[in-house]
């Protein structure tokens, strides 16, 4: 009893943790199902049907090679357009400081469902057609405020001394901010772009709203839900668990060894 | 000393004749985002604003009438999906930050060389996509699953059956079941603030309570929770405004009698095409959860959020 008292908070964690992992392992298990009906809810059989053609669904990859597309321009968009207002607000003195910052806070504080219902309400007004590209700019609207506030974080953290002594040993400021500015600034800057890739990608409410009639991956998922759920969205819900996985886990070992070998 | 002295007597004059320019930077930095959040962020506001007190129809057209009984209308007509929003995701606020805790304490004090498999944990659902995982809820929480019977079992089900969030031996399409699935879905956005702020808490802290006889309860009571009270008001931001407004775990788990106003909005928006409605129904819900974040971030007293 005392052994359970002691360990209370490692047992409630591990807890936790099982919740956010079981909708995984279920969603792994059921990629090796073989459904008798339309609906891959209940396990009938093992089968490796799916993972041998997991494209073998109608409009299955091309709507996932959409989805990429979209999340891969929109992260560029937001990255480039986030870490240029976050290097404002941490190096410079500005007036208007105070109102861009709540213009960059507002859209995290806010439901997602109202930017994307007066997101519409524009483009209706405006009688602009609704598809590609008015995912894209709903997406680079939505992931800026991220990659600003991963930004900042990672800047506010470096020390400025290291910019002035790049400068007193006669670097330029091009030089400068290339060779060292940058590197400081790229793990928050990699943060940012990673969380918009995977915000962009996976996002459904605001791409529900302006997307018309093109139809990205989410939508799809959304759709199946009705209409049955094929295998092969389960294989692909449990290779991009394991592609993040691989990825933050290389992440981590990139960062480990640079740090070691920046300590002698 | 002399090192860092020559240069900049021989910089001096040219910074100076720079400054002007200089002075531009950070607005030529700021123009193109800030124009985009302006345009697609500001701007939908009022065009929205617009549409809310429009009137007519879609074969006719719409056109602005200042017709402000619309939001008295949508109010009358839907203040049950209101509340239920309002309801339904402070449960799972309140359900992800008394699951969340534990785990980022756990995370930040007690996981040694595990800390980052375990942040790997709570960070790589994510990257699945959360349609697919909130479907697997449908097999976990299924009649016939083995979760449903043990929760039966275990005479859980009475329990919630006596507060109305199940029905008889069924979890699917029931209030219990759409707040497990906002809870699942925000919960990250519990987590990581809260192990951010608990990371950051020097623990010899702890000890110092410990040296002056405070109990681990009273050690968590008086230092540890008041020192993450900037993780808990970020976390429970994080999750209760994306979950007031959610539509897709009460659409997925739930029933018509569990819809929240995101539902209504949705089809008001996509389905019935009544514009000027929808439009109002979510100023409303806009307005309602700025308030509500306001006040709470006044009685919270953290400023220092982003």
């Amino acid at each position: 009893m005392s052994w359970l008292r002691r360990n209370l908070v490692v047992i409630a964690g591990l807890c936790t943790l099982a919740y956010l992992i079981v909708p995984n392992i279920v969603v792994t298990v059921f990629s090796f199902n073989n459904p008798t009906g339309r609906f891959n809810y209940a396990w009938q059989e093992f089968s490796l049907d799916a993972w041998k053609d997991p494209c073998g669904v109608a409009d299955l990859c091309g709507t996932l090679s959409l989805s990429l597309q979209i999340a891969l321009w929109s992260t560029i968009g937001a990255t480039v357009l986030g870490t240029m207002i976050a290097f404002a607000l941490v190096r410079y003195r500005f007036r208007a400081r105070g109102a861009v910052n709540s213009l960059i806070f507002l859209p995290m504080a806010m439901p997602e469902i109202v930017m994307a219902a007066s997101l519409l309400a524009l483009f209706l007004n405006m009688g602009i057609e609704l598809g590609f590209w008015t995912i894209l700019i709903a997406h680079i609207m939505f992931c800026l405020s991220f990659v600003v506030a991963a930004v900042k974080a990672r800047v506010l953290s470096m020390d400025p001394r290291l910019e002035e002594a790049a400068r007193d040993l006669y670097a330029g400021p091009v030089q400068t901010f290339v060779r060292v500015t940058l590197p400081i600034a790229a793990p928050g800057i990699a943060a940012g772009a990673l969380l918009s890739f995977a915000l962009s990608f996976d996002d459904f409410i605001i791409t529900n709203f302006n997307s018309g009639n093109t139809v990205t991956f989410p939508m799809f998922v959304w759709g199946s839900a009705q209409r049955g759920t094929p295998v092969q969205i389960n294989v692909i819900g449990t290779a991009m668990f394991v592609i993040a996985v691989l990825v933050v886990v290389a992440g981590q070992f990139i960062s480990s060894r640079r740090q070691k070998s920046a300590k002698p | 000393m002399t090192v860092t002295e020559a240069p900049q007597a021989v910089a001096d004059p040219p910074l100076r004749k720079a400054s002007t320019r200089k002075r531009l930077v950070p607005y030529w930095l700021l123009l193109p985002g800030i124009l985009w959040l302006l345009v697609f962020f500001a701007l939908p506001m009022v065009y929205q604003a617009s549409t809310s007190v429009q009137t007519g129809s879609l074969e006719q057209g719409f056109e602005v009438t200042w017709h402000f009984q619309t939001y008295w209308d949508a109010l009358k007509e839907y203040y049950p999906q209101f509340v239920r929003s309002l309801l339904y995701a402070g449960t799972a606020t309140v359900l992800c930050l008394v699951l969340g805790y534990p785990l980022a304490y756990l995370i930040a004090f007690k996981a040694g060389r595990w800390r980052n498999l375990l942040l790997i944990l709570v960070i790589a659902p994510f990257f699945t996509s959360f349609l697919i995982r909130t479907l697997a809820w449908k097999t976990i929480l299924a009649d016939d699953s083995a979760v449903v019977a043990a929760l039966d079992a275990l005479r859980i089900l009475d329990v919630t059956n006596w507060l109305g969030w199940t029905e008889g031996n069924r979890v699917m399409a029931t209030p219990l079941a759409v707040v497990t699935g906002l809870t699942y879905n925000f919960l990250p956005f519990m987590i990581l603030p809260l192990y951010t702020s608990l990371e950051r808490i020097d623990t010899r802290l702890h000890e110092a309570a410990g040296d002056l006889y405070a109990t681990p309860a009273t050690t968590f009571r008086k230092v540890t929770f008041p020192l993450s009270m900037p993780g808990v008001v970020s976390g429970t931001l994080l999750t209760f405004i994306p979950a007031s407004g959610d539509y897709v775990n009460a659409e997925l788990l739930g029933s018509t009698d569990t819809r929240m106003i995101g539902s209504v909005i949705q089809s008001q928006y996509l389905r019935i095409l009544d514009y000027p409605t929808a439009a109002a129904l979510s100023f409303i819900l806009m307005a309602v959860v700025l308030i509500m974040v306001t006040v709470y971030i006044r009685r919270a007293g953290t400023e220092d959020l982003v």
